[in-house]
């Protein structure tokens, strides 16, 4: 099954701003605030490196950060925020990519 | 309209118009010693209308339709003898609804040294009685209602229109004042009783005079007496919910926000009465950086 390939939104587009625990996100394009947690942000710089599916998402992430070690489960919980990313339009999914 | 008055209250200035006498007096009276403005000389920022809700009904028990540059649709009729309260309301929502020069906050605010304590909360978390009281102790009375942030430099602009006391707090804040500074009592409101308190002297002489927040509290009348911190994360949630015009000044209002909640330490301040918040207050105070 290939999986869809999303795209980060161009660094110009958020004005990120770190309040503690949390990050508060201004996405300029919709005027939207968006306030979100680990591992929002993380996911969001590793998708800035460039397009990638749920499984090269979780490679350059695994890099950084000790992960779940059941690689599924780690894979659906990243498809889970991806898709919320995108309905957030915090991401982009690759036009022509197949789910 | 029939009658009219100016009014400036920190940097925003006001036409009342009323198709009675009455509450255009009332405000004349309350609003003395605020500078005047010459509606033949200049534009106010925003225009308040009582008008009557039917033609006929400026005689036949008269009841008042708040009206102006910015209004709401469901807002009810108000009885005659609440006019000074109409115009109050209608002053307030110009600003909820079309102030755009600053991020205002629904907060109280009050000053000492140059520097701010913003306090703000829900309707009945005491803020309002808690600024009055302050404004009386050696606190410059900022405003009661909204704060105004400065979105290039975060100082704080002051607001101090009349201060609006209800129910049991009006005989809290009011004890001691001399009654030329009381307005009438506003019996049956839809908030119950309401009286008008005009600021300290140095409230409005000094209302052009902005300070930087040094203190964000969000004080709530009732519990026992607590404090515990509040991060900057749900500072930042909770200002922008106190705010009416963030989503409207968009990235200036996140930016300002954010670095008022990264600079300035924020504390939820929970208070059984105004005496041992006020000790809590000045306590806090000396601890601040």
């Amino acid at each position: 099954m290939a999986d869809a390939i999303y795209r980060a939104e161009p660094p110009e587009a958020l004005v990120r701003m770190g309040l503690g625990a949390i990050d508060a996100l201004y996405h300029r394009r919709s005027g939207a605030t968006h306030l979100v947690a680990a591992p929002v942000p993380q996911i969001l710089e590793a998708l800035a490196e460039g397009p990638a599916d749920a499984a090269g998402l979780r490679q350059r992430l695994s890099a950084r950060f000790e992960l779940a070690d059941d690689e599924a489960e780690a894979l659906a919980a990243l498809r889970d925020r991806l898709t919320e990313l995108e309905a957030l339009g915090l991401v982009r999914r690759e036009p022509g990519a197949a789910r | 309209m029939r009658h009219e008055i100016g009014l400036a209250i920190g940097p925003a200035t006001f036409r009342v118009g009323s198709a009675w006498r009455g509450p255009i007096m009332q405000l004349r009276a309350l609003y003395a010693d605020y500078p005047a403005v010459d509606l033949d000389r200049q534009v106010p920022d925003f225009t308040v209308r009582l008008q009557p809700t039917r033609p006929w009904r400026r005689f036949v028990r008269p009841s008042i339709f708040i009206a102006g540059d910015h209004w709401l649709a469901e807002a009810a009729p108000m009885a005659l003898g609440h006019g000074l309260l109409a115009a109050e309301m209608g002053m307030n929502l110009q600003m909820a609804l079309g102030w755009r020069r600053h991020l205002l906050l629904h907060a109280a605010s009050v000053e000492r040294d140059g520097r701010a304590i913003i306090l703000t909360g829900e309707s009945g978390s005491g803020k309002s009685t808690l600024a009055a009281q302050l404004g009386e102790r050696g606190w410059r009375l900022m405003g009661d209602e909204f704060a105004l942030l400065d979105l290039e430099s975060g100082l704080a602009h002051p607001f101090p229109r009349l201060v609006s006391l209800k129910n049991a707090a009006i005989a809290v804040a009011t004890a001691g004042l001399p009654p030329a500074r009381l307005g009438p009592r506003l019996a049956g409101t839809a908030k119950g009783t309401i009286r008008h308190l005009v600021p300290a002297p140095d409230a409005i002489a000094r209302m052009r005079e902005p300070a930087m927040p040094a203190l964000l509290l969000f004080p709530r009348f009732g519990p026992p007496l607590d404090r515990r911190p509040v991060d900057p994360g749900e500072a930042f949630v909770r200002l922008t919910q106190a705010s009416t015009n963030y989503i409207a000044l968009g990235e200036a209002a996140f930016r300002a926000l954010a670095q008022v909640v990264t600079h300035v330490p924020a504390l939820a301040l929970d208070y059984p009465d105004g005496e041992a918040a006020i000790a809590a207050i000045e306590a806090l105070w000396s601890e601040c950086p």
